[in-house]
């Protein structure tokens, strides 16, 4: 079902009552996670709630960043935050600003910036917007652009990760092990000459394809055991697998964030693209969330892929290929699970089971806290009883 | 005795003057020097004492690395009288039929040439210069015109000459006696069979931990991994090359893979070396040649294509430009039994004193060499480090794929093996397969050739070559026993087939094959 499909089937004014046998692929409110403003109104305010409870999650560094919940760039709304962003965009005024239309996919309508002359049009009392009313401005996000990806072959990549979540609460999610990488087809370079070239910048297919290297056989995308295996032999194996278990992290968490907010409908299963940039400090960084991830293939390895993640998702979705009963417990035996692994589950963490999920072996069965820093390990399990 | 001890002193007296002209060398001269000043160096005792500040302070070692490095290409040992070409290669007729090889490659190489009106090397105008060094991280976006380079031959042409490789000394009748060769190669040299290869390759057996096998998801890594992972932690450490071909007999650690291979092929990255590429650089900078145009073609035929590779595109210009115009590769040509090919100053065809070697490193490239270097790319991204690497893994190993000699790791020999394999092993499979038109080496050829760089998984590949590496021998890979080893895999799905079409279709994906397994079963497991 497509999102819009979906946005009438929940909308009150139609009344429709989905029935116990009908079970759809989105939540009724996703968009708390994949409107690029949405998500990061959430996170923030999950950190505000931590901050506020005392978590050790919410520990802040000497420069009052956040140690371990600091994984989305700076971002502000437009033209709500406008007066704010200006004030921070002075603080450091070489720095370069991504542009992101928030309702939009496929990298329709982003452009990057450095000089605020260049978004004249959002600030709130600007002149020039006097005979376009307020209203039908479109909404923006404006964050911080990372400027310093990590390159391989000199080009700018990002990931593509699919997880699929059965229920919010208790939080069941699972992550498919077959992500990828897309790269640019042109080479990076942070010169400002360059900033309006999205074939440097902008790692969607959808704008790749258009370029004039864009190959059709391999589609410029790597496998994410390529990746792995790349980064171990250049960079070894520590910090590889601690870049794996942060994006595990990364991913948890922005489910946790959205998952008070979120209508926990018994009938919603949901899988999502994950979109990650790791920067040249092995940062990993969380760009946005896409509800409806292209499932259309460019190469002949991609519909393999695709075909499967469609398969797995099932498989767990609706269990047995019968016809479900949206009261069943969601819990799928480990057979089904396909290409999926289990990456964070509620219930099992909050029972006795909860240390077992903590393998030393990084990256194969993915625990609730992965590989971290020991002491917050134990305190945040208790807390999150 | 007496012999063996003459022959060794030959053998060191050779060494001791090839190190001489060394980098190596001025530093141990230097450092000698340099430890007078120490207290513990006596007058009366000097030589033991600054033998013993080598041993400790580890040159000592990187001397021991040195010498053994020399010795993993030293030629075996032959009579004092023989003439410099029964060095590079002993048997006549294969030193003729790789002479008439070359004549063939060189001949193609010309007649493209005039064809195109392209000099083989020319001297580029400034600003040409200027705009390629601009580019050069990004070589891959420049796309001349390629369409009417052809690659100089591919790995088919040679098989075919390979094929048609006679010894005139051995008359075998036309009558079909149990001694002719049921397979494609026709000469009769002599291979190792699966006793030897086992007791060779003792440390694949299935006894002995495996990278590749043991430390899969279902084995707990107390068992092999962890304990392996130290120990080579401590090889690298103790930096000694020898030690360090032992470990990776039975596979490498992917994050001290870069490491060890170093370690082995004795690369370390000083000053001079990097100082080497950037003259390299210079020289691809300042000339244009003509076997620059057949490299783009062929990173474009064959990584730019990979699903794994496509991304070190340029990194392949990079390494692969600057080993053409390098003429220290020429000296692999003493112990290989082909010899560059020469070239003449425009005009003065004929005349010695104008000829000279071209390309500068005296090798022509063919279809799928740009695929050597790619597995590399993963391990190394640093582009002199990856360009020595890269050298020394041709002059040691990957030149003696594509030269027809009857040394062991010679591609001959391979195929050879790989067909004795399958015939001894295989029987019913290979006569089918030879009844409907698929004889096996065409289509393992060029898995051989190409290292199954491209072929296999990159992982998987990487584990095949850490054994080469380890026992510096080719015959594991290319494959005769792989290779056999593959088909003896895919047996069930052969017999089937009726076509070499459709054999080559069951063949056609090996990306998803495990090494290691493969290995192990074919050697150690198969009921003879």
């Amino acid at each position: 079902m497509s999102v819009q499909t979906i946005r009438s089937v929940f909308s009150v004014e139609t009344g429709y009552r989905l029935s116990d046998d009908q079970i759809v692929n989105h939540f009724p409110n996703h968009y708390e996670l994949t409107r690029k403003d949405l998500m990061v109104k959430n996170i923030k305010r999950y950190r505000k709630e931590l901050e506020k409870e005392g978590s050790p999650l919410a520990e802040k560094d000497e420069n009052g960043k956040y140690l371990y919940l600091d994984f989305v760039p700076v971002t502000y709304m437009l033209p709500a935050d406008y007066n704010l962003f200006v004030e921070e965009f002075r603080k450091s005024p070489s720095s370069t600003w991504i542009m992101k239309p928030c309702g939009k996919a496929q990298g329709k309508g982003i452009f990057l910036i450095n000089k605020l002359s260049q978004i004249k049009k959002w600030s709130r009392d600007s002149k020039t917007s006097s005979f376009v009313s307020q209203s039908t401005k479109e909404a923006y996000v404006i964050s911080l652009y990372i400027n310093n990806p990590l390159l391989i072959g000199g080009r700018k990549f990002d990931l593509r990760l699919y997880v699929l979540v059965s229920t919010y609460r208790p939080l069941r999610c699972y992550m498919y092990k077959l992500g990828f990488c897309r790269f640019c087809t042109v080479k990076y370079t942070p010169s400002t000459s360059e900033l309006d070239n999205m074939f440097v910048h902008l790692t969607n297919v959808a704008i790749q394809k258009h370029g004039e290297d864009y190959n059709h056989i391999h589609g410029g995308k790597w496998t994410v055991n390529n990746l792995r295996l790349y980064l171990e032999s250049t960079r070894g194996k520590e910090v590889t697998s601690k870049l794996f278990d942060e994006i595990h992290w990364i991913i948890v968490q922005s489910l946790k964030a959205v998952a008070p907010v979120m209508n926990n409908d018994k009938h919603c299963f949901e899988c999502y693209g994950y979109d990650i940039i790791i920067d040249d400090r092995l940062k990993p960084w969380l760009i946005e969330v896409n509800a409806s991830p292209s499932l259309t293939s460019s190469t002949a390895n991609d519909r393999i892929l695709k075909y499967n993640l469609i398969n797995d998702t099932l498989n767990i979705a609706v269990p047995n290929g019968e016809i479900p009963d949206c009261k069943w417990n969601k819990s799928p035996p480990k057979e089904v699970l396909g290409n999926y692994e289990i990456l964070y589950d509620e219930e099992l963490a909050q029972g006795d089971g909860a240390d077992r999920e903590l393998r030393s072996r990084p990256g194969q069965s993915l625990g609730p806290r992965g590989g971290r820093s020991r002491d917050s390990g134990r305190t945040v399990l208790t807390t999150w009883k | 005795m007496l012999q063996e001890e003459s022959d060794l002193s030959l053998i060191i007296a050779q060494i001791v003057q090839k190190l001489k002209g060394s980098n190596l060398y001025a530093q141990l001269e230097r450092q000698a020097w340099a430890s007078l000043q120490r207290p513990e160096i006596k007058l009366e005792s000097l030589k033991e004492d600054i033998k013993e500040f080598f041993k400790i302070s580890g040159w000592e070692k990187k001397l021991q690395n040195a010498v053994y490095s020399e010795l993993s290409v030293f030629p075996l040992p032959s009579h004092p009288a023989a003439p410099p070409e029964h060095l590079k290669e002993p048997l006549v007729y294969m030193r003729k039929a790789q002479g008439s090889w070359e004549k063939r490659i060189l001949k193609s190489l010309n007649s493209m040439c005039t064809e195109l009106s392209i000099p083989l090397a020319r001297k580029r105008p400034v600003g040409e210069q200027k705009e390629l060094l601009n580019k050069w991280n990004e070589m891959g976006t420049d796309e001349p015109d390629l369409s009417l380079f052809r690659p100089v031959y591919a790995p088919k042409d040679f098989l075919e000459v390979l094929i048609n490789l006679r010894n005139p000394n051995y008359e075998n009748g036309d009558s079909l006696s149990f001694r002719t060769h049921l397979g494609l190669i026709q000469v009769p040299l002599k291979v190792k069979d699966i006793p030897e290869l086992k007791e060779f390759f003792v440390e694949l057996g299935l006894t002995t931990g495996q990278l590749g096998i043991d430390d899969s998801t279902q084995v707990p890594p107390e068992l092999f991994e962890n304990e392996h992972v130290r120990i080579g932690q401590k090889v690298l450490a103790e930096q000694d090359s020898a030690a360090a071909q032992q470990y990776v007999r039975q596979g490498s650690p992917t994050a001290l893979r870069a490491e060890l291979w170093a370690l082995i092929l004795n690369i370390s990255s000083q000053p001079e070396d990097i100082l080497y590429y950037e003259q390299l650089k210079t020289n691809v900078i300042q000339h244009d040649l003509l076997v620059d145009s057949l490299i783009y073609k062929d990173v474009k035929l064959t990584a730019s294509n990979d699903d794994y590779y496509f991304v070190f595109e340029d990194y392949l210009y990079q390494v692969l430009l600057c080993f053409s115009r390098d003429t220290s590769v020429l000296g692999h040509f003493a112990y290989s039994s082909a010899s560059p090919p020469k070239s003449y100053i425009r005009g003065k065809l004929g005349l010695e004193e104008y000829a000279v070697f071209y390309p500068p490193n005296g090798v022509i490239p063919f279809h799928g060499f740009s695929m050597y270097v790619a597995p590399l790319c993963f391990l190394y991204h640093e582009p002199s480090k990856l360009y020595q690497i890269f050298r020394e893994m041709y002059v040691r190993f990957f030149f003696r794929l594509h030269s027809i000699s009857s040394h062991p790791s010679g591609i001959v020999s391979l195929c050879l093996l790989f067909e004795t394999l399958l015939q001894t092993y295989l029987p019913q499979l290979f006569y089918h397969l030879r009844e409907i038109g698929a004889q096996p080496l065409r289509i393992s050829f060029k898995w051989m050739v190409r290292a199954f760089s491209g072929y296999l998984a990159t992982d998987q590949l990487l584990l095949l070559w850490d054994r080469i590496l380890g026992y510096n021998t080719l015959e594991i890979l290319a494959g005769k026993i792989l290779a056999a080893a593959v088909f003896a895999f895919r047996a069930v799905n052969l017999m089937e087939v009726t076509s070499l079409a459709a054999a080559e279709a069951v063949l056609a994906d090996l990306s998803t094959l495990k090494v290691m397994p493969l290995l192990q079963i074919f050697l150690f497991a198969t009921v003879t």
